[in-house]
């Protein structure tokens, strides 16, 4: 085999959360309210295009989550058993080779044929100059960048963007047809249907999105193979490869470390709210004890140990990748660990809300368990919190990970990540004249990130709000149940709604 | 003589949803100085939007696109913002419904006063002041130097109401609106709130447009009043011609729906249907849908405004010249009520529920380490029961217990003291697994069918629920468990007059008469033998309410359900009740049938809050007593009687002993010295 595969800890739970996601959509498939509501989910503009965006950045981070070790190659014995590398790749490492193995000396600007910096050089005659030195890889096939990079750059952007719109016309062609055959009419009254808005899922929003992908993607890529696109950091390697890098960073750090807070965010929170008493006492004692302790600390504390123990027990980890993915999952349990304060007190705050609507008191009165008021009456009730407070927290933890990586407790140096992107140009931008790509290709890549896990977040909460989605529901009602009236009656309770405020 | 408010032809919009909403559709009115004129109506009818049309307050999206709206003589559409401004709380003055709502928490009650004052006049401090004394003293709040430097959360819901009013007058409006200035309201302090709009009105010489929904609070107030339906006026008359004859058909089923004594034994007349939704674009009568003398003339051509009397007009084609003869005007159609007919019955020897010497007590903790500092006693001493089949109306004013009576029947909140037993099991004691079994047989409806419901759950999951919670057996997984469970809604949908394909639906899907459906659907699905039904009509428009006490009626006849009827609308309580109770602060002070405490109440309580009740038929020889001040905290409730503080009738005695019971043939007894045996 010419690579051997690795499974990290991070990986396993990633794979695990994949395969949670999809048996939760064939779950989803055979209960058709469900199904029904996650249509609508489909029916809304802004959240099938942050989806696009969305899975574009899940798609590289998945494939930055399978990991091998490649063989080396066994020429000085000629035995037979092969020996990998000690350099764990991932698949996203492989398709971005170039981008991986061309590392300048040092900071170069994008899209440059020189240095950033001015160094003494020496001449073919003997003689030292200073001057900007060119790169050994970005603009190295020009004779003379001064008057040939910007005319090379504009012609390879466009050659990318005619690429990607090549690429993006042929799935359009295709999915056209496809969708066509299946709604059984040409392909042109499709093709005015979709871009008209008058298909049931907005694909022109999709395709619309997917364009803007493509094309960006096809200049990136025409560009990348000469050039640096985002520029070089310190040590010379390329912006945009640690972007790409980062992304998975981000994605485990936002989820892992969310699932790991929402178990005690919900149970607790809930539980205080709903039992009230002695339960809620003690609960409240936890969360404001926990609270008041500074977070950094108590994560450095816990980081530092877990540092201790990784460093003494160096037999255990094969690999450098080992060693940072174990801390990697380590600071996502420590954070998830102290940061389930902030929910649970909201949870908190609406279960003692909630317990005493009349439905729960109605429940009450049926003798239902309190497992199954929980589960059915409360939870479903504060879901739409929950959603927009992991959402939001999301952002957060990838800024908190950055904060860590300055205090020295973050992920492993060996890392990439958003938080060690920022943390690095917090000196690029103090010196003179200022390296500002990196922050700006890391700020870009979170705000994609963030507002399309947002926007979506939105959609799918304003799909699950029954009271919101009144006017879209019924038309799409698969089991054909909605009575003649029930449109009627819709508008009716809408207008007296309105009337009544 | 000039109107002082003259609306023409206004036409209001609302665009929310994909059409527009015609909230107000071509409304002509007008009111004359010193005159109460009534709007009114179902809701979603179009009042309130009325009023803000005026105030030109409407929500975002909604616009007036055409009409005028004169006050004395000067157009208030075509006004400036900035002059508008002058207009409200200054030539107009405005009451809401919510006094809760609509006085600010962390201001004292004389700064916002002082608010309005400042805007409309030019005021000093000092005469700022002595003016908030000389309002607050007007609207009757009592040592008013010390209330108005007091925040509205120190003032009770009467109070607010009165300081709502105070603010309303600070302006020296010429018009007042008062949009449903009572409903949130009891019915004693209804009375004050009512007593007090008068005279301040003959004060002042001021209009008062008074929208709402309440029959009674119209005859007690109005001098004319206009009909809303959908959006537009139907009908306009005098107060007395409308109560005599109403015209139209709606207005003359609104008075068939209201539930009264000589309606007992048989169904209410409903209005089939809702109120039509208001983007739909009209042609002929709105009405014409729920009328049941509708022809096909009706259905193509607006009708146009017909008078029937001397400043009585209706828009209703039965009375156009030239069409089929005027049928009788009182006669109300009764084909569309279910016919309940039940016979008075004796009292079995053992009741379903005995309920006796029940106290419910929270304690009041305060301190550091939570000492506790009192008892607020909800419930003190209470003793009431249920024969089968039977319906108990439990009446009070707000904040007397009934609802906490109600809760503690149930076990959802536990009893201090007292014995809770239904058919001949002690509930109060019961582990919880034990009790689980006895649940099925006492189930409650609750007051608002909008929080009733889990808007998160359908229909079928909803009344499931129950079942499944309460009947293990019917936990069945198989298919035909399943169907069974399926069958069983089916047949409880339509038992409540629901279609079955309403199971699969989301409650915010329905009205609130519809809603109050399910939640009695969902009672109903365990089998109880007692219902505990807490104010299940008081949130409801007439027309509703009385589909669903013909429901309830229909259902008792059927199943030989007992009620326990917490309310505090004495006419559902003579239309529905065997047997009442009337509670004050905790206990239970009158009892006996319905036509005993009625027709011959003997309490001084009793008496005043049945003379509280506005009544439509005109004034009989009963004096109407108006208590003074409110219903005491259950915290400290007064010493001896507790209702001593208010009584007319107040005795040296009545303050130090709380009176034993006075028995007046077999049933019917109450607490109170006056019929001490000893006097």
């Amino acid at each position: 085999m010419p690579f051997s595969p690795v499974i990290l800890w991070t990986d396993l739970l990633v794979y695990l959360l994949v395969v949670v996601g999809i048996a939760f959509g064939f779950y989803i498939r055979r209960h058709t309210y469900l199904l029904v509501s996650w249509r609508r989910v489909a029916h809304s503009a802004s959240g099938m295009a942050a989806l696009t965006v969305l899975l574009c950045f899940l798609f590289i981070g998945l494939l930055d989550t399978v990991h091998f070790r490649p063989a080396l190659e066994q020429s000085l014995h000629g035995v037979e058993d092969k020996v990998y590398s000690a350099e764990v790749l991932s698949l996203l490492d492989v398709l971005l080779g170039p981008l991986r193995l061309h590392v300048e000396k040092t900071y170069s600007a994008p899209l440059s044929a020189h240095l950033y910096a001015k160094e003494t050089l020496e001449t073919s005659d003997g003689e030292q100059i200073r001057d900007f030195a060119r790169l050994i890889y970005g603009g190295a096939h020009l004779s003379d960048p001064d008057t040939e990079l910007a005319p090379d750059i504009f012609w390879r952007a466009m050659s990318g963007l005619g690429g990607g719109l090549l690429v993006w016309g042929g799935l359009m062609m295709g999915f056209g047809m496809m969708q066509a055959r299946r709604c059984q009419t040409a392909f042109w009254p499709m093709q005015a249907a979709i871009w008209r808005g008058r298909t049931e899922i907005p694909w022109h929003a999709i395709w619309t999105t997917l364009a803007l992908i493509l094309l960006t993607v096809g200049a990136v890529f025409a560009l990348a193979s000469h050039y640096h696109v985002l520029g070089t950091d310190r040590v010379g390697q390329d912006v945009l490869y640690q972007s790409l890098k980062s992304i998975r960073t981000g994605l485990v750090i936002g989820t892992l470390t969310t699932l790991i807070m929402l178990p005690f965010a919900l149970l607790l929170g809930i539980a205080a709210g709903y039992f009230r008493g002695w339960i809620d006492d003690a609960i409240q004692y936890i969360y404001t004890t926990l609270s008041s302790i500074p977070s950094v600390l108590l994560i450095a504390a816990a980081v530092l140990m877990m540092q201790v123990y990784i460093e003494t027990h160096a037999e255990l980890f094969d690999t450098v990748a080992a060693r940072a993915d174990l801390r990697l999952l380590f600071l996502c349990i420590i954070l998830g660990i102290t940061s389930w304060t902030g929910l649970c007190r909201l949870l908190r705050g609406e279960a003692l809300k909630l317990r005493e609507m009349e439905y729960i008191q109605a429940a009450h009165a049926f003798g239902v368990s309190h497992w199954r008021i929980i589960s059915r009456h409360i939870l479903p009730n504060v879901m739409h919190i929950v959603l927009i407070a992991t959402v939001m927290d999301f952002s957060g933890l990838v800024l908190a990970e950055a904060v860590l990586s300055y205090v020295g407790v973050g992920v492993d140096p060996s890392m990439i990540s958003f938080g060690t992107m920022i943390n690095a140009s917090r000196l690029e931008l103090a010196r003179e004249p200022m390296v500002w790509w990196t922050l700006f290709a890391a700020f870009i890549f979170m705000f994609a990130l963030v507002l399309s896990a947002n926007l979506f977040s939105d959609a799918v909460q304003n799909a699950f709000n029954p009271r919101i989605s009144t006017r879209v529901g019924h038309s799409d009602g698969s089991n054909g149940q909605p009575a003649p009236d029930s449109q009627a009656e819709n508008t009716l309770s809408a207008t007296q709604g309105a009337v009544r405020t | 003589m000039k109107p002082l408010l003259a609306i023409d032809n206004l036409r209001t919009i609302l665009r929310t949803g994909a059409q527009p909403v015609r909230a107000v559709d071509g409304l002509t009115l007008e009111i004359q100085r010193g005159e109460t004129f009534a709007l009114l109506g179902e809701s979603g009818c179009g009042k309130s939007m009325t009023a803000l049309s005026i105030m030109r307050l409407l929500p975002d999206g909604g616009d007036i696109v055409q009409g005028s709206i004169r006050l004395n003589g000067d157009e208030l559409l075509t006004l400036p913002e900035a002059a508008m401004r002058a207009v409200r709380g200054g030539r107009i003055g405005m009451i809401f419904q919510e006094p809760m709502l609509s006085l600010n928490p962390v201001m004292t009650v004389g700064e916002q006063i002082e608010e309005v004052l400042a805007r409309h006049f030019t005021i000093g401090h000092a005469a700022a002041q002595a003016r908030i004394l000389e309002l607050l003293a007007q609207v009757g709040i009592p040592d008013p130097a010390r209330r108005k430097t007091e925040y509205p959360f120190q003032f009770s819901g009467g109070m607010k109401q009165r300081v709502m009013i105070a603010m309303a007058l600070a302006g020296q409006p010429e018009l007042l609106i008062a949009d449903e200035p009572t409903t949130a309201l009891d019915v004693t302090i209804q009375a004050q709130v009512l007593d007090l709009m008068r005279d301040l009105q003959r004060q002042m010489d001021m209009a008062i447009l008074l929208i709402t929904h309440d029959l009674g609070v119209v005859a007690e107030m109005a001098h004319r009043i206009a009909v809303m339906y959908a959006g537009e006026a139907i009908e306009t008359a005098s107060r007395e011609h409308f109560f005599k004859h109403p015209a139209h058909p709606y207005s003359q089923k609104l008075f068939a729906a209201l539930p009264t004594r000589h309606k007992r034994n048989q169904g209410l007349s409903v209005i089939s249907g809702n109120v039509p939704p208001l983007s739909e674009i009209f042609v002929g009568c709105r009405f014409a849908d729920r009328c049941d003398r509708a022809w096909a003339k009706c259905r193509q051509v607006a009708p146009p405004w017909t008078a029937v009397a001397p400043g009585h007009r209706v828009r209703c084609h039965l009375y156009a010249t030239g069409e089929a003869q005027q049928p009788a005007i009182n006669a109300f159609p009764q084909h569309s009520a279910a016919e309940v007919g039940q016979p008075l019955q004796p009292a079995e020897a053992t009741p379903l529920l005995k309920v006796d010497d029940l106290r419910v007590h929270f304690p009041i903790h305060k301190g550091l380490f939570k000492r506790v500092a009192g008892q607020v006693k909800a419930v003190d001493g209470l003793t009431l029961d249920i024969a089968y089949g039977k319906t108990l109306a439990l009446v009070g004013e707000s904040g007397c217990g009934k609802t906490t009576v109600g809760k503690a029947i149930l076990q959802l909140i536990p009893a201090t003291a007292g014995s809770i037993c239904l058919d001949g099991v002690e509930l109060s004691g019961l582990h919880r697994r034990q009790l689980l079994k006895k649940r099925a047989q006492f189930q409650i409806i609750f007051q608002d069918p909008y929080s009733s419901l889990n808007p998160r759950m359908r229909i079928a999951e909803i009344i499931e629920e129950g079942m499944q919670a309460l009947n293990h057996n019917l936990m069945e997984t198989s298919k035909a468990g399943k169907n069974r469970t399926g069958q069983d809604i089916d047949a409880l949908l339509q038992q409540v007059g629901l279609p079955v394909e309403a199971k699969w639906r989301y409650p915010h899907e329905f009205s609130g008469g519809q809603r109050q459906r399910i939640a009695i659907a969902r009672a109903l699905a365990v089998n109880p033998q007692l219902l505990i039904c807490d104010e299940p009509t008081s949130a409801l428009d007439v027309s509703v309410q009385a589909q669903i006490l013909n429901l309830l009626k229909t259902l008792q006849q059927d199943r030989g359900l007992a009620y326990l009827f917490i309310t505090h609308n004495i006419s559902v309580v003579d239309y529905l009740a065997d047997e009442m109770a009337v509670m004050y602060l905790g206990r239970i002070i009158e009892r006996g049938y319905v036509t005993e405490v009625l027709d011959d109440p003997k309490h001084p309580y009793t008496q005043a809050l049945l003379s509280a009740v506005p009544a439509i038929e005109s004034k009989d020889s009963r004096a109407v007593i108006r208590l003074e001040g409110e219903l005491p905290s259950p915290a400290n409730a007064p010493a001896g009687c507790h209702f001593h503080p208010r009584c007319p009738h107040v005795m040296p005695i009545c303050r130090e002993v709380y009176p034993g019971v006075s028995q007046f043939g077999s049933t019917h007894m109450t607490h109170c010295h006056l019929y001490n045996s000893a006097f």
